[in-house]
């Protein structure tokens, strides 16, 4: 069977756990510039860079693979969240875009076998692609809002560069997240056909988009609906929401979503809103009773945690969903389904 | 909230961003005027787009540039951006340009198999890549498909090739290819009948696709004779949609209603299009090439120009502007009738004057609505406008009003939406009213009043210390010895309360005015020779029954205020909130307003047009709902300028304060040595069975517990409303005016749930929709001093020390305690489970005077702030 198809056959049976948030785990170990430089000689600190460890400190992002694993996760999103030639570019580690990727897959996707190997239940790896910093449907510039910082071709260059070594390393899935700017995960998308058209194969994506208000949109102003009939093209094996807010705040959007998608529902947020120091400070408990919820109300396939999360998070969420019976997932019927900011649907 | 998908099954696309269909967009294109450009698009969306073509295939245009500029552009425009985009060019680089422009999913229009099947599978799957739906050519190596015959046979193979590779079915659209029929070449005639037919047929054969055409080739042969064109057109889609036609590239503003085009005109149009046979010797081709003649109007020029309505003669198109609220010729109309008349005055006189009693006539019959009213006075201010000028060079009377009404929002009170309507709506039958605006004192009203020989005075007040200043208008009007009509009208006025107060204070007649639709009725029958003494008799002698009534009922029984407290609400303390999580006090400089727009009650807004009925179900009413939707619209426009171009600021201020209840006070610990203490006042009504006599000292745990406060505003007004102001617009400045009273009340929502899932933070996970905040369905409670729990608005002024109110928010209040700016709200926060909105209703002078004392004023002092709530 195919990753997809294994997937979807595990998702069939329960709720699936992927992991927590890496930056806060990766500050508990405190790691100096050296340790983040390691023997690599670039030309600027390295402090900062988290994905660069799996180069010089792989023993850090494996351990916390392995502390998600134990608290119950089924999957590992690679520590790539920054691992593309824009974002490496501020740490003149542009040039190991390929290496970093292809490792950070190599050492998730060991780990993943190994706890597969334990106790015969499937691992998965999720390729992580962030946004990266630039925008391909908003002007940085309030004077001139024709003015782009990049172009569509430029950033599903990135993209492929970084989708390809993620699936060299092993990766089962591209994990297209944090997605504030439709048009640059329709990039991404772009990205994952231009590789399926070279290894003759499918490279299976999954799409989690971030909402930048209550009212349910992001950036780019999509309404979760119209974000699901902008990449629905991309036969995503999950599609949902992270980052944003707490659980509290994306319910009703959770809520929107699973009732148009007819794909998995993955949804992995915050650990409620940042505190006045910037800390996230809700309880494990909370969390996966707010988590719960939607499982309980059908609403989810996928649950997992993104800022603010640590393994108690994902070990509670998992004790809180164990057992509970996965959303199904919906037939729809034939209807052209557009978007501008908003869905538009024509029966057909 | 999750959105609302829009759906449809009839799709208008709109066509003016079109360098080969408008040549406005094309001039604009070419001469790089972007700005405008992008103008043309959101007026398409205005106007109902559901859908916009845009297409820049223009020879001397770098069309790859044109798009993307074009699409980046419009990207940046939310009430632009919100439909899908059709990304239209004959060129695959110009489309494969625009599809990495656009965020949303596009249709690509179009492809075809016009260069082998090779090229058209490959386009075909890039706009699957970019995920975007696609507009199907009947067009093959052959050529385009003129007969039914080859339009099936080329979609069908189409989409045999399509569904091949996957594509999916239901975002495959064909176009059969519209072609112009009546050219007078007897191949052509069948042009029309083919493609109804051919889609009737594709629809069958290839499941789930749909069918578009370009409607404006159809008529090709009539350019220059709109008329026709429109009438083609309608009966065209009257026919092609049945067969599966489900979507045009059409100017919507130009598709007629089938059933009002001419019937002689309708009837050649569809023997053309169906090819019907007809009698005589004529074709039907001829026939209509005849009868389109007597179509053409005049000038071909003028006639595609103007609708149809343009074309009338120019005392009808005041009128017609008048009633439709049309102000875009009105002060050229108005020029052309001046030119016409004698002397200005007759133009105001005559056109205007007979247009406006339509406009009451409409009104008076219930068939149009106050919205609708105004925009109509909006029309006749301009035209008024701008004949002053010449009335004035002539050295001209002006024109005689049917009455002069003095109006005014009494002293202390800010409040003046209510009174600008009534003042639009006099205006429009005819009066003339000077508005001497808000927090008016008594001496400036009588001056007024005598200096331009009022016929009638108007006072107007929200807040019920506005009550007791309308009882000093009547009795200063009584000393002054004037005998001229009073009306009274405002939220807090009642036929009681002027029957009872205000009615004794003045030997003139006084009137309470219900509503605005009511005030012209009632200043026509005060200055009608016949019907005013009749009129004023028979109000004195409803005022006289009320009173009556009054006396000789039987107060209901108030308890001794000891009894009332025995009585209290006995709240389970153990269910108090906790102490908050951040308390202190808040201040937000300026909350997003596109948030708050989330939390807008719409339902007073509607009341506030006198529209009644509750939202979204008003939309949809039977009577008001077309009125209600037009207004909705005006409004939703104005809130996205409102929020993308900042006209407002929303500031607020809130804080937490620990508190413990003494008897029925609330005493409030700011340190140690400082206290403050609320006195609040107990229902004295006799309670049935285990009703409580609640105060809200209730809520409050006498061994400590928290008491909050808030004051919000809407910030910003004044420089938009002095706009709309000079430009003779009233309706926009009560529109402004009511969406800032709903933004500040959004606002008090919006913070109320922050503090309640966050600041005090005692419901942290609480979830409700707009509706259930609406509804008050959450714990713990608001209430505004001035308002039934909390009847004393002089607590304000406590309540804003504390909270550094007008320092942190730039509120302020006036000598009666009401709040500038005026879009603000203010009040305390309970936040016991329990806690609940009530009417304290009448009191008992032994609760005055234990109040007095406790409040720390004398009982005058007392009694006037409490005048609502005593006998």
């Amino acid at each position: 069977m195919s990753a997809r198809e294994t997937f979807n056959a595990e998702a069939a049976k329960r709720i699936l756990v992927t992991d927590g948030a890496f930056g806060t785990e990766i500050q508990n170990w405190k790691l100096a510039e050296e340790d983040y430089a390691g023997d690599l000689r670039l030309a600027k600190d390295q402090k900062g860079n988290n994905d660069i460890l799996a180069l010089t400190r792989p023993e850090v992002p494996e351990a916390i693979h392995r502390a998600y694993f134990e608290a119950g996760a089924d999957i590992a999103e690679t520590n790539t969240f920054s691992a593309n030639r824009i974002s490496q570019a501020d740490y003149a580690a542009e040039g190991l875009v390929t290496e970093l990727n292809v490792a950070s897959a190599k050492l998730a996707r060991r780990v993943a076998d190994e706890f597969a190997g334990k106790d015969g239940r499937p691992r998965f790896v999720a390729g992580a692609i962030g946004p990266t910093n630039k925008t391909l449907s908003l002007s940085p510039d309030v004077n001139d809002p024709g003015y782009r910082e990049i172009d569509w071709d430029e950033l599903v260059d990135v993209y492929h560069e970084q989708a390809a070594a993620l699936v060299e390393g092993g990766a089962d899935f591209i994990l297209i997240e944090t997605v504030f700017d439709t048009l640059n995960a329709k990039a991404g998308i772009m990205a994952a056909r231009r590789l399926e058209g070279e290894l003759g194969r499918d490279v299976p994506v999954m799409l989690s988009m971030t909402l930048t208000d209550l009212s349910g949109r992001n950036l780019s102003g999509h309404t979760v609906e119209a974000f699901w009939h902008a990449v629905r093209h991309a036969n995503p094996v999950t599609i949902g929401l992270n980052c944003s807010f707490g659980a509290t705040q994306l319910r009703p959007h959770v809520k929107a979503l699973s009732q148009v998608a007819d794909t998995l529902i993955m949804v992995y947020p915050n650990a409620g809103l940042p505190n006045e120091l910037g800390a996230y400070d809700e309880a494990p408990e909370t969390t996966a009773g707010l988590v719960r919820d939607w499982a309980t109300d059908g609403q989810v396939n996928v649950l997992g945690g993104c800022c603010g999360s640590t393994p108690a998070h994902i070990a509670a969420m998992a004790k809180a969903v164990a057992g509970l019976a996965p959303r199904n997932v919906p037939t729809l019927g034939h209807a052209t389904r557009l978007a501008g900011l908003e869905p538009f649907t024509l029966a057909a | 909230m999750a959105s609302t998908a829009s759906s449809a099954r009839f799709v208008n696309i709109g066509e003016r961003t079109n360098v080969t269909g408008s040549a406005r967009f094309k001039k604009l294109i070419l001469s790089g005027d972007y700005p405008t450009a992008v103008e043309v698009a959101r007026q398409q969306v205005e106007n109902g787009a559901q859908v916009i073509d845009v297409n820049m295939d223009e020879g001397l245009l770098d069309a790859v540039e044109a798009m993307t500029t074009f699409l980046k552009l419009i990207a940046a425009e939310p009430d632009i951006a919100r439909v899908p985009i059709m990304i239209d060019s004959s060129k695959w680089e110009v489309i494969e340009a625009g599809l990495k422009c656009v965020p949303g999913k596009p249709i690509v229009n179009s492809i075809s198999m016009k260069e082998g099947e090779a090229q058209f599978l490959e386009q075909a799957r890039k706009c699957m890549d970019y995920g975007a739906a696609v507009v199907v050519m009947a067009f093959d190596e052959t050529g385009q498909a003129d007969s039914r015959e080859r339009k099936v046979e080329i979609c069908s193979r189409a989409y045999g090739l399509l569904t091949g590779i996957g594509f999916p079915p239901e975002d495959i659209i064909f176009d059969p290819n519209i072609f112009a029929v009546a050219t007078g070449i007897e191949e052509h005639d069948r042009y029309g009948l083919d493609f109804i037919e051919a889609v009737r047929e594709i629809r069958a054969n290839c499941p789930h696709v749909h069918c578009s055409g370009g409607l404006s080739n159809l008529s090709f042969s009539f350019r220059g004779n709109e008329t026709v064109r429109r009438a083609m057109h309608s009966v065209f889609l009257y026919h092609a949609i049945p067969a599966g036609l489900d979507m045009a590239i059409v100017n919507a503003g130009q598709l007629d209603v089938y059933d009002q085009i001419d019937p002689v005109l309708r009837d050649a149009c569809e023997d053309v299009i169906l090819m019907r046979p007809v009698e005589g010797d004529q074709s039907a081709t001829e026939r209509l090439i005849e009868l389109a003649e007597s179509f053409k109007g005049k000038s071909v020029a003028e006639e595609k120009a103007a609708e149809e309505w343009r074309g009338w003669d120019v005392r009808r198109r005041l009128e017609h502007a008048l009633v439709k609220g049309i102000d875009a010729h009105i002060v050229d109309d108005t020029e052309e009738a001046r030119q016409a008349a004698d002397k200005p005055i007759e133009v105001i006189e005559g056109p205007l004057m007979d247009g406006m009693d339509v406009v009451g006539d409409l009104f008076g019959s219930g068939k149009m609505f106050l919205p609708q009213v105004v925009k109509s006075a909006r029309v006749m201010k301009k035209a008024v406008a701008h004949l002053i000028p010449f009335i004035e060079a002539g050295k001209e009377e002006g024109a005689k009003a049917k009455g002069r009404i003095v109006m005014a929002t009494v002293k202390g009170d800010v409040h003046d939406i209510g009174k600008n309507i009534v003042g639009v709506v006099l205006q429009c039958n005819g009066y003339e009213v000077i508005d001497l605006g808000v927090m008016v004192p008594y001496s400036t009203i009588l001056e007024a009043a005598n200096e331009n020989d009022a016929d009638i005075i108007g006072l107007s007040g929200l807040i019920t210390p506005s009550l007791d200043e309308m009882v000093t208008v009547a009795e200063e009007m009584q000393r002054a010895g004037l005998s001229i009509p009073l009306l009274i009208g405002g939220a807090t006025t009642s036929k009681v309360h002027t029957a009872l107060r205000i009615d004794p204070a003045y030997e003139g007649p006084v009137v309470h005015v219900l509503d605005a639709s009511r005030a012209v009725g009632v200043a026509s029958q005060l200055l009608s020779d016949t019907q005013c003494e009749a009129f004023v008799e028979k109000t004195a002698a409803e005022y006289e029954h009320v009173r009556d009534v009054r006396s000789g009922k039987e107060a209901s029984v108030l308890l001794s205020l000891e009894d009332a407290r025995v009585n209290a609400y006995k709240a389970d303390l153990s269910e108090k909130a906790p102490p908050p999580d951040k308390p202190g006090v808040h201040v937000f400089e300026d909350w997003d307003l596109a948030d708050l727009r989330d939390y807008i009650d719409w339902t007073p807004f509607f009341r506030a047009w006198e529209l009644a009925g509750t939202y979204p179900a008003v939309l949809e009413d039977e009577v008001v709902g077309e009125s209600a939707r037009s207004l909705f619209k005006d409004a939703q426009a104005m809130l996205d300028r409102i929020v993308a171009e900042k006209w407002l600021t929303a500031r607020g201020v809130c804080g937490f304060w620990p508190c413990a209840r003494d008897g029925d006070d609330v005493e409030l610990y700011l340190d140690d040595e400082v206290h403050v203490r609320f006195p609040f006042l107990r229902q004295q009504i006799r309670k049935s069975r285990d009703r409580a006599n609640f105060c809200l000292a209730d809520f409050i745990d006498p061994d400590g517990d928290w008491i909050g406060g808030f004051a919000v505003g809407i910030h910003g007004i004044d420089e938009h409303s002095r706009r709309f102001k000079d430009a003779h617009d009233d309706y926009n400045d009560i529109l402004l005016k009511a969406l800032a009273d709903r933004f500040a009340e959004a606002f008090a929502e919006r913070l109320h749930l922050h503090v309640r899932t966050d600041l005090w933070g005692y419901a942290p996970h609480e979830q409700f929709t707009n509706e259930a905040l609406i509804k008050e369905e959450y714990a713990g409670i608001r209430p505004a001093p001035g308002y039934p729990a909390c009847p004393d608005h002089s607590l304000k002024p406590v309540l804003f020390d504390l909270l550094g109110a007008q320092e942190r928010a730039g509120i302020t209040l006036t000598e009666s305690q009401a709040m500038l700016p005026t879009s603000a709200v203010s009040g305390f926060y309970f936040g016991h489970p329990d806690s609940q909105y009530f009417g304290v209703a009448r009191i008992g002078s032994d609760q005055v005077e234990d109040y007095a004392r406790r409040r720390g004023v004398d009982i005058a002092t007392a009694e006037r702030w409490l005048r609502p709530n005593l006998d």
